[in-house]
């Protein structure tokens, strides 16, 4: 009997703090606006924070409220843009399809004993905590003797949530068709060599050296020495040496290859050459 | 009667502090004293809350006995506190959606705060009829605002200065906390009546 009135009394209880919620339910209803919903089913949902909100979410409200603007998810492309579009009502407008690009050449090359024939150069074995931002605290600015170049203990691999990077002869390399843009890797890389190029443009200068000519010669085999003679070719002005390193406005490139042809380094690449891990190889040789 | 009054609101702001002394509802005070506005908002969510639990509860209470039901205070209370929490969530959502959206996750936690059901089990241990209960519902809220606004002040300036890496962030907070506790220690031969 006591079992009976106590589930009664508390049952009893439970549904009457049931109805009061309910009720204040229906008098606190909040509206949300249907677009955001929508908005959200548009978006990839990787949350990767390429956009610079955070996360997926974050940036459907940001678009919603008209702080941000439509196309700035980089993993999503041009259709989620358009469904974005269609979505709030407006026009995409073009979306530049960005991936990231590793600013190093310097694939380490050996011969039959063991000696380094070419790529960067270290200053010696480095035997600790295989992470970039560790190694790049020890040994004065880390293993390698450039100051610039992809140290490749592979950080930005365990960024990437696409499976579009990875170390190769101790320098990271993208996965252009992997890539969707979104530069986690960039954010990890403590050395900054990594940054966002226009997936259409097929010249690219992948060397981050700003140091003279003469020590850029002495750390790596592959490192841009900022001669110049691509400036002096590009028919469309787009090359600037700017401190010691030869730098594309992709604004103005037509991807026309020449400054390639031109390179006494070969860094500059021309994708259209070659494969791109053929034209990376040959660069680094 | 007044006596009675102001001996409580002495005990729960000083004395018998919720937070530093009895060491209750220690979950938003750690996690929402970051800044000193949404701690505020907190303390008065809180002291919402427990003050209309406390009044709640004594009737509650009052069937309980009535239905020789006494053990099964807890779980009805744990009822009238959340379902208590669930209207202040939609009040505030709709009135102030700034607070809601700082308060974040530590709202619908104050369901678990241990504060707000420490206060409902002492109001009933100690017997207090349903205008104390209430007062020191009120008050006990009061205490815990008083500690975790304090607490966000000394947390904003900490952020600023200089600090041991190692310490940095939580660790120095708990350190602040315990200093602030003890401090509060000093209250605890105060009584008055």
């Amino acid at each position: 009997m006591e079992i009976v009135i106590a589930i009664a009394f508390l049952g009893g209880l439970a549904l009457i703090f049931g109805l009061v919620l309910a009720a204040a339910s229906k008098a606190f209803y909040v509206e949300v606006d249907p677009r955001l919903e929508k908005l959200n089913e548009c978006l990839p949902g990787a949350n990767c924070g390429g956009c610079g909100y955070p996360g997926c979410g974050g940036y459907a409200e940001a678009v919603l409220n008209g702080e941000a603007p439509i196309g700035k998810c980089a993993s999503g492309g041009a259709e989620c843009a358009n469904a974005m579009a269609a979505v709030m009502g407006v026009e995409a407008g073009d979306v530049v399809r960005m991936v990231a690009l590793v600013k190093c050449s310097g694939h380490r090359t050996y011969d039959e004993h063991g000696n380094q024939t070419g790529g960067a150069k270290l200053k010696g074995n480095y035997e600790g905590f295989k992470d970039c931002l560790a190694a790049s605290k020890v040994g004065g600015r880390g293993p390698l003797v450039c100051k610039y170049g992809c140290l490749g203990f592979g950080s930005c691999v365990k960024a990437c949530k696409y499976d579009a990077i990875h170390v190769v002869n101790g320098v990271a390399q993208v996965d252009r068709e992997k890539c969707v843009g979104c530069m986690s890797c960039a954010a990890v890389c403590p050395r900054q060599v990594i940054t966002a190029v226009p997936y259409e443009k097929t010249t690219l200068v992948p060397c981050n050296s700003h140091a003279k000519g003469a020590v850029t010669t002495r750390s790596c085999s592959a490192g841009c020495i900022g001669c110049g003679l691509c400036k002096k070719i590009c028919p469309e002005d787009a090359i600037t040496v700017v401190n010691g390193l030869a730098t594309i406005d992709y604004e103005k490139c037509i991807s026309c290859g020449l400054c390639a042809t031109v390179c006494p380094k070969k860094i500059i690449v021309d994708l259209n050459e070659a494969p791109p891990s053929e034209a990376m190889a040959k660069a680094a040789l | 009667m007044a006596q009675q009054i102001i001996g409580i609101l002495i005990a729960a702001l000083l004395s018998q502090n919720f937070i530093l002394v009895k060491f209750y509802g220690i979950c938003p005070f750690m996690g929402v004293s970051k800044k000193i506005d949404t701690a505020l908002g907190m303390g008065m969510a809180v002291t919402f809350v427990m003050a209309l639990a406390s009044f709640a509860c004594y009737w509650v209470y009052q069937l309980l006995l009535l239905l020789e039901l006494t053990y099964m205070q807890t779980v009805a209370f744990i009822l009238v506190i959340a379902s208590i929490v669930q209207v202040v969530e939609m009040f505030l959502k709709k009135m102030v959606p700034a607070l809601y959206k700082a308060l974040g996750v530590f709202l619908p936690l104050i369901t678990t705060n241990c504060a707000v059901l420490g206060v409902v089990l002492v109001n009933v241990a100690e017997g207090y009829d349903v205008l104390i209960s209430t007062v020191n519902g009120a008050a006990g809220g009061l205490g815990f605002t008083l500690a975790i606004v304090l607490f966000a002040s000394v947390r904003e300036r900490v952020d600023k200065a200089e600090c041991p890496e190692s310490f940095k962030g939580f660790p120095i907070a708990l350190i602040t906390a315990g200093l602030l506790a003890l401090a509060f220690m000093g209250f605890s031969g105060l009584s008055i009546f």
